[in-house]
């Protein structure tokens, strides 16, 4: 039974203990202890949050530069592929323009030609004309050396000619 | 300033209101002269366990458990092999009706002595035990008339819980200041080992149970209760001067500490709670006259249950190690002491984890009934 009455000095003291104890603790340990734990706490939530957002930010990114460097790589080969094209199409023009060209210059070459032919001919026609004036006028001079001759020849063609 | 100014002033008062009256560690010629001299004139020894007469050590393992549960004037450590005893004595303060304050060491009751009509109480008077407790004695050496004095000493308990007053004191002081010394760092030293536990108490036994809005009022008084408790069980599990007091094993202090979560939670009351004692919803009137006092027993029998249940846990624990141990005596074989040692320690074991769960408990159901005197308003 003794174990279980309270004795009033032990209630009178642990009163005071715990009462000082409260105070003491309350008045100028807990407060800062618990600010200082909660600041902690809010200061670990505040990075995290903020760690997650530059990882939000950084996918976003990576995913923001592979769409460029897809974007870019597509262009290049793009780029590549028109010049390409290009490049082919100015060969076939050029081959395209080369034959024409060439065909231009047979052409002319083929006119030209044709005009000197013409040329000379003409030419040919001419000297040949001359030559044989000329030599005409040789065998003439030669057949009308005496007058007798000349004569008869001036008859011949009086009577030739029709003077009707 | 005015922080270091309370610390070192609380430790010089504990120190020198424990000290003053106090004769540490007794002369052992004069103790042992004294010891003869007691054992000459027949005078019952107070310190008992040994049988005087017949010069053989007698072991009485109810006695021995129960002097190491109760409280004491005097701390005894040991006893040497020719029967002195190393003591603490422990200064005895007293208010008598009969002859007003006093204030003495404890060594001058020692061995039946009877120092200014005070001695150590014997047997049984007007069906009191007076074993352990301090009387007042005439000329006649018949009892006074007012009964016995009010005992205000320095026990063996009143020093434990100074004690561990100084130390959570210094403990939690000089946390405070670490952390206005290195702020919202990450915790080192003290901080990483207590910082946990001061979380534990806010985050698990406070919001849950009292709410996030009201609960900051109430968490100085349950980290305060808490830690008392907790190093209070703790240096009761420590076998050595100047520990093993039962502190919290003691009804007046777990009294104590439920009366004040008694008053916090009715003080705390609101509305609510009081019309759920007088006007619970949902009872017929007429239910009345018999639930009001229902509930009004109800107000009392939950800290009377913390009440107890920190005593009988704290209690039983230190009686389990100590019967342990008291088997080697009762056994008189060296051998028994294997057995028991494996045995005393597993105990150990659990005691230090029911430390810190009677702890736990006691704060969480603070908190439980402190949040149940403030229900909110969807409840009803």
């Amino acid at each position: 039974m003794d174990l279980v009455s309270p004795g009033i000095g032990l209630i009178f003291w642990s009163t005071l203990f715990f009462l000082l104890l409260l105070f003491i603790l309350g008045k100028f340990a807990w407060p800062s202890i618990l600010t200082a734990i909660r600041a902690r706490n809010e200061s670990i939530k505040q990075a995290l949050k903020a760690a997650d957002r530059a990882k939000e930010e950084m996918k976003k990114l990576q995913a923001d530069n592979e769409k460029i460097i897809a974007e870019a790589r597509e262009e290049r080969n793009a780029m590549l592929r028109e010049a390409k094209e290009i490049k082919e199409k100015l060969i076939a023009e050029a081959r395209e323009q080369a034959s024409d060209e060439a065909k231009k210059i047979v052409k002319s070459a083929r006119e030209s030609i044709k005009s000197e032919k013409r040329a000379a001919i003409n030419e040919m026609k001419e000297q040949m004309a001359r030559l044989s004036v000329d030599i005409a006028e040789k065998i003439l001079r030669k057949k009308l050396e005496d007058t007798k001759e000349q004569k008869s020849l001036v008859e011949k063609l009086i009577s030739e000619a029709d003077l009707n | 300033m005015t922080l270091r100014f309370i610390a070192a002033a609380s430790i010089v008062f504990f120190t020198f209101g424990t000290l003053f009256p106090t004769e540490v560690l007794q002369a052992q010629t004069s103790h042992s002269q004294e010891d003869v001299q007691n054992q000459t004139s027949g005078e019952a020894h107070q310190t008992s366990g040994h049988d005087q007469e017949s010069g053989e050590e007698e072991f009485v393992a109810n006695k021995f458990i129960m002097e190491h549960i109760k409280d004491s004037h005097e701390w005894h450590i040991l006893t040497k092999k020719d029967g002195t005893h190393v003591s603490v004595y422990l200064p005895v303060i007293l208010y008598s009706r009969h002859s007003g304050f006093h204030v003495f060491s404890s060594k001058k009751l020692a061995h039946g002595h009877t120092h200014r009509g005070f001695r150590m109480g014997q047997g049984q008077a007007e069906g009191k035990n007076l074993e352990g407790k301090i009387v007042e004695v005439d000329q006649n050496g018949e009892l006074v008339e007012e009964g016995l004095p009010l005992d205000f000493s320095i026990t063996k308990n009143v020093f434990m819980m100074m004690l561990s007053v100084v130390i959570l004191l210094w403990v939690f002081l000089s946390l405070a200041k670490s952390y206005k010394r290195t702020g919202i760092s990450e915790p080192r030293g003290l901080q990483g080992f207590l910082e946990p536990v001061v979380v534990f108490v806010e985050e698990d036994i406070a919001i849950p149970n009292i709410g996030e809005e009201k609960y900051q009022r109430y968490m100085p008084y349950l980290l305060t209760i808490f830690f008392f408790i907790l190093l209070n069980n703790l240096m009761g599990l420590i076998p050595f001067f100047p520990f093993g007091a039962n502190v919290t094993g003691n009804i007046a202090v777990t009294m104590t500490l439920a009366v004040f979560t008694f008053l916090i939670t009715t003080f705390s009351g609101n509305k609510g709670y009081w019309r759920h004692i007088f006007n619970t919803p949902g009872v017929p009137v007429w239910l009345a006259p018999i639930m009001i006092p229902v509930e009004i027993i109800g107000m009392f029998t939950k800290p009377f249950a913390l009440m107890i249940r920190l005593f009988a846990n704290i209690t039983a624990g230190h009686i389990i190690v100590l019967s342990l141990i008291s088997m080697i005596f009762i056994f008189k074989s060296i051998f028994m002491s294997v057995p028991s040692l494996v045995m005393v320690i597993f105990m150990l074991c659990i005691e230090l984890l029911v430390a810190f769960l009677q702890a736990y408990i006691f704060t969480l159901l603070s908190a439980l009934f402190i949040g149940l005197a403030m229900p909110e308003h969807h409840h009803e």
